[in-house]
């Protein structure tokens, strides 16, 4: 399964081998069309989401967040989340589900459903000369980090702690490594990225030590276009 | 011959190498029966002409070896064909005929395995299939544009009567011609490419084509020639339905069976621990069967290959000892490289036969035109439709590379030897094309690639070795995403890749991986291992330096502009003590009591190898005996011989690199030093780095756990911390093991240290804890990042070797004073301030693991055992910053 290559989504387009899966998805923005009228949220701005973002792919998304939400309130609570069958099996998934949730509350309307997923849009061409004016778009550089940032850093302190890091180590990595290892691979994890000597990652240097990856291309989905 | 000579020159190393082997090659499969019986006179022709070769390539060598600009400009396989014209050229000219020709059988049978199990088993899989849908689309749908569409254009041309009437083809032939010549060759590609540096991206995608594209040139090749044999006029419909299936069966059927032996490979590895020996045979024999295997049955042997390789490796890898590993990884290259020197000379040499091909220029000028024509108009359209759905679309600077780097190469040249001249008429003109098409694109646009990727600035790869923090981010990354696609509800590649991962884990990996490789398999720790050893690598590799430059950077760490005093690093940095890798350990333990402790400690251990005795003589084929006595020679043979080997390659070494000259300077030391010293050194040397078998090893099945003969090194770590045992108070022992998980503050006392500036106690950092956590033996990834640093250091002088001496030097000069020094330090230099109550922990961790420990370390175990407080728990060493006292 692996191999045929089918759950490429750059796979998609019908090579002789491939022709199989693709077309499904392709036609499924369409044809799923919005089972809700829209109209409760007529009134949302999306702006953060550009322009490029066509109405079907709003719909398909909206249609998305209302079966997602069970209690039928227009809301999205994390017990809707967590219903998810993938997102349990997800070592960050908790962290992920409560990325969607503004400080201290515990609903998420479609809008604010929206604006996190807009983090994940990938960074178009005309979307990159335009940035110097104007407030930067969620889905730039260095949103994407601080989404990510954000998952470590848990009491808001805008610095991943040693504690913080080691809980995210221990979500990701299997049983088989003690504490002590976790320990020291948390410790040279900091001491490689520590450049003020707080023993703590700041955003400045968790941008820092990740300009060499391509963020861009490993934070986006192609699908949020 | 004489004019060529010097311009082959820089890439004489590998020639010098492997043309013997081409002569032998040349000489044994191609025509033995004729050889044998043939005249006396005939038989010193091709050695004349290989030491002919070797004399001019020798001296040349030398001198051409200061000048690398040759082989900048020119890749190797443009050198070695024109090489092999050259020698093809002697040979027509002494022996009147031409000799010794690419012969299919030879190039299918043995050539082309090693090369492309060589680079399907080091394919960056991840990156591979992160782009499988565009490499599937131009491996299949631009091989099959380009071979339609170059030959009915070269049919038209045929038509419109621009070529000689000689030219006797139809459209049938001219398609069989065109699938062969369109193909993209993976040997000609990784030849030039490899030195052109693209990104990551594009160098995936033209190799992956390249590879791939095998079994769609084949399938067509196979179709369009019955087709021709058939004739015309017998071809049915069903046949062109015949020609379709099979293209689905030869391709899918190849990666089926390449697959299939992938899992036999992994699984039988996976109980191969009693018999390491030919752990790495398994890994080639079974490639090898499983091309036998595809070409046997008619599917595509080369994606059986290349899919055992790629699909193999990852439980190969865990399951094999590090020695195998090692093995697989040099033999695999050697064997590649060989076959690619070896085609590419023959390519040379087999054009110069004039006898088997005819020159038509319509033909060869029109073929010409249209690959590089309907290439590129190919990829255009390709692309354009790809990045609709690609998330990093190809820019038009990827795609003008794309369409220029389609090289072809040897296997073309080999299915138009193929050809049965009775069947095809114009089989001469053929080959007479495919050798001009082959030439022209490996040297023409060969050489041209490289400016043309300098002049469209076109994305290089920058290699940066991986940081433990985009390690982990990465990962943390793919979780993000897979979760994003989850609650979108678009199950897109992550979501693919994540149940695969699962599968893989839970199912897989459990069936294919050794239980204790299977435990100890972990991503981020693996880098975090990596960085580890890298660091005590480079360390070392600047212990040489770190007497007169104070300042080094660890290659991992950022530079520190900023310093805050509290913090213990940098009040490090500031001392001075840059080069040592684990600042916190050097914080608490850079003591000179410590230093003169191990120091000590070795004096005797190195006298207290035991005595020769003759133990028994016991061979076998298939197992090394892990006799103690057998051990201890072989460890003391090894660093005699290790040195004298360093010795020699690094004087030979200074001769033609200027680099080294700090080394000679060492070297004029080391002379100086006492003839047993260096067995001393050399040891000394590893005991920082060398370390300790974690309790988490210790904890399996004993039984599992590798014993590399060669360890002996590693008893020195352990001794010393036996010292540093008897002598410490029972205070700091308590603290020790325990890896702490509180940032350290410096102790008064450290600050105030006098010796906190000396820079010459640098040599030896005897962490006392910490080492139990890293979990494989140290000597592994010893030896790997060594074998690693070998890669990355281009003259094959460099090894590990010189380092050893460097490092050697300090410590010998230290000794003498230290020794006499040990005493009064002692109480000082161990303050450990916090921490005892995570060690309770620790130390029971730690406890039982002194058996197991003597189990792998039997070298001087006994002696340990009666001086060892039964009490005190092992304290091992290590390079880590995790460790702070």
């Amino acid at each position: 399964m692996m191999f045929c290559g089918t759950e490429d989504p750059f796979g998609q387009l019908g090579t002789a081998v491939l022709a199989v899966l693709p077309l499904s998805f392709l036609c499924t923005g369409r044809a799923w069309g919005a089972e809700k009228p829209l109209a409760r949220h007529a009134n949302l701005s999306l702006s953060f989401f550009s322009s490029s973002v066509s109405h079907s792919q709003i719909t398909r998304l909206y249609s998305r967040f209302t079966s997602l939400d069970k209690g039928e309130n227009g809301t999205l609570s994390r017990e809707d989340f967590q219903r998810i069958p993938e997102l349990a099996i997800n070592p960050l998934g908790d962290r992920i589900i409560n990325a969607f949730f503004p400080e201290g509350e515990d609903q998420v309307n479609f809008r604010g459903f929206m604006r996190t997923l807009a983090h994940f849009r990938p960074i178009e061409d005309n979307e990159k000369s335009k940035d110097q004016n104007g407030p930067e778009p969620l889905n730039s550089r260095s949103n994407k980090l601080h989404f990510a940032f954000r998952l470590y850093d848990l009491d808001k302190d805008d610095k991943i702690s040693r504690d913080e890091l080691l809980q995210v180590l221990r979500m990701m990595v299997g049983v088989n490594i003690s504490d002590e290892q976790l320990g020291s691979i948390a410790d040279r994890t900091i001491q490689e990225a520590d450049q003020d000597g707080d023993s703590a990652i700041s955003f400045a240097e968790f941008v820092k030590v990740l300009e060499k990856v391509d963020v861009e291309q490993k934070m986006s989905i192609r699908f949020l276009h | 011959m004489r004019t060529e000579a010097p311009r082959d020159v820089p890439c004489s190393q590998r020639l010098a190498q492997h043309l013997p082997l081409a002569g032998l090659e040349a000489i044994v499969p191609a025509q033995p029966r004729e050889r044998l019986g043939g005249a006396g006179a005939r038989l010193d022709v091709p050695p004349a002409g290989a030491c002919s070769l070797l004399r001019w390539v020798t001296p040349d060598w030398v001198v051409f070896h200061l000048s690398r600009k040759v082989t900048s400009v020119v890749p190797e396989s443009c050198l070695l064909i024109l090489l092999g014209l050259g020698l093809g050229g002697i040979v027509l000219a002494v022996a009147k005929k031409a000799e010794y020709q690419l012969e299919p059988n030879m190039f299918f049978l043995f050539l082309l395995p090693p090369i492309v199990l060589d680079s399907g088993y080091f394919m960056p899989s991840r990156l591979f299939f992160d782009n499988i849908g565009a490499i599937l689309t131009y491996a299949v749908v631009g091989t099959l544009w380009n071979s339609f569409a170059t030959g009915t254009a070269l049919w038209g041309l045929h038509r419109a009567g621009l070529m000689d009437p000689g030219v006797e083809a139809g459209l049938m032939d001219f398609l069989l011609f065109g699938s062969l010549i369109s193909a993209v060759d993976p040997v000609a590609v990784l030849a030039v490419f490899e030195e052109v540096h693209v990104n990551e991206t594009l160098f995936i995608i033209v190799f992956g084509e390249s590879l791939l594209n095998d079994a769609v040139t084949v399938v067509l090749y196979k179709v369009f020639n019955s087709f021709v044999e058939l004739g015309p006029a017998h071809i049915h419909a069903t046949d062109y339905v015949k020609g379709v299936a099979s293209f689905f069966l030869v391709s899918l059927g190849g990666t089926a069976v390449g697959l299939l032996f992938a899992f036999l490979l992994a699984l039988i590895t996976r109980f191969t621990k009693r018999v390491r020996i030919i752990e790495p045979l398994f890994v080639f024999l079974l490639a090898y069967v499983a091309y036998l295997a595809a070409e046997m049955v008619s599917l595509s042997a080369i994606l059986a290959v290349t899919f055992c390789g790629i699909c193999c490796k990852k439980y190969v890898e865990a399951n094999i000892s590090q020695k195998s590993r090692t093995t697989v990884k040099y033999t695999m290259k050697t064997l590649a490289s060989s076959s690619e020197t070896i085609i590419f000379m023959f390519l040379g040499i087999s054009a110069v036969d004039t006898s088997k091909w005819t020159w038509d220029t319509a033909l060869v000028l029109g073929t010409l035109f249209f690959i590089l024509l309907f290439r590129a108009v190919g990829v255009v359209l390709q692309t354009y439709v790809l990045n609709r759905f690609r998330l990093i679309p190809l820019d038009r600077i990827d795609q003008v590379v794309m369409s220029y780097g389609g090289l072809r190469g040897a296997v073309a040249f080999a299915l138009v030897i193929l050809l049965d001249r009775e069947k095809v008429k114009a089989k001469d003109y053929f080959v007479a094309t495919t050798i001009v098409v082959v030439f022209f694109t490996v040297i023409v646009q060969g050489l041209t690639i490289k400016p043309l990727v300098t002049w469209l600035k076109v994305k290089r790869s920058d290699h940066h070795k991986p940081t433990l923090n985009e390690e982990l981010h990465e990962h943390a990354f793919d979780h993000i995403l897979a979760a994003v696609e989850d609650i979108v509800g678009h199950h897109g590649y992550h979501y693919w890749r994540d149940k695969w991962e699962q599968f893989d884990k839970k199912y897989l990996s459990q069936l294919l991986m050794r239980k204790s490789a299977y435990r100890l398999r972990d991503e981020i720790w693996d880098v975090y291992y990596k960085l580890n050893i890298r660091d005590a690598i480079s360390f070392v590799d600047q212990g040489g330096h770190v007497l007169s430059a104070a300042k080094l950077a660890l290659p991992s760490m950022p530079s520190r502009t900023s310093m805050s005093e509290s913090s213990v690093t940098n009040l490090l940095r500031e001392s001075g003590s840059g080069a040592c890798l684990d600042l916190q350990v050097i914080d608490t333990v850079r003591s000179r009591r410590d230093k003169e402790d191990a120091a000590m400690h070795h004096v005797l251990r190195g006298s207290l190898y035991k005595p020769r005795r003759r133990y028994k003589a016991s061979y076998s084929r298939h197992f090394i005996s892990p006799d103690k006595q057998e051990r201890q020679d072989k460890e003391i043979f090894r660093q005699n011989m290790k040195r004298r080997l360093e010795t020699f390659k690094s004087t030979k070494h200074n001769v033609c690199s200027s680099k080294s000259k700090a080394r000679l300077k060492e070297k004029g030391r080391k002379k100086a030093s006492p003839p047993q010293a260096p067995v001393l050194f050399l040891a000394l040397r590893f005991a920082p780095v060398l370390v300790m078998v974690s309790s988490e090893e210790e904890e399996s099945d004993s039984s599992e756990t590798e014993k590399e003969d060669d360890e002996g090194i590693v008893f020195v770590a352990r001794a010393t911390d036996e010292v540093l045992q008897g002598k410490t108070t029972p205070g700091s022992l308590d603290v020790c093991p325990s890896p702490c998980i509180i940032p350290p503050s410096p102790t008064l006392a450290e600050k105030e240290l006098p010796w906190k500036g000396d820079q010459a106690d640098l040599a030896v950092y005897v962490s006392s804890e910490t080492t139990k956590i890293v979990p494989v033996d140290m000597q592994k990834a010893w030896n790997q990042s060594i074998s690693s640093l070998e890669s990355i250091a281009s003259p094959p002088g460099i090894e590990s070797g010189p380092q050893h001496r460097r490092f050697a030097c300090p410590v010998l000069e230290e000794q003498p004073q230290s020794a006499s020094q040990a005493m009064p330090e002692q109480s000082s230099c161990f303050q450990f301030p916090s921490h005892v109550s995570k060690s309770g922990r620790s130390q029971s961790d730690s406890s039982p693991d002194g058996p197991e420990q003597q189990e792998l370390q039997p070298l001087m175990a006994t002696e340990e055992q009666g001086r060892m407080p039964p009490t005190a728990e092992p304290r091992w060493l290590m390079f880590n910053r995790a460790s702070h006292l």
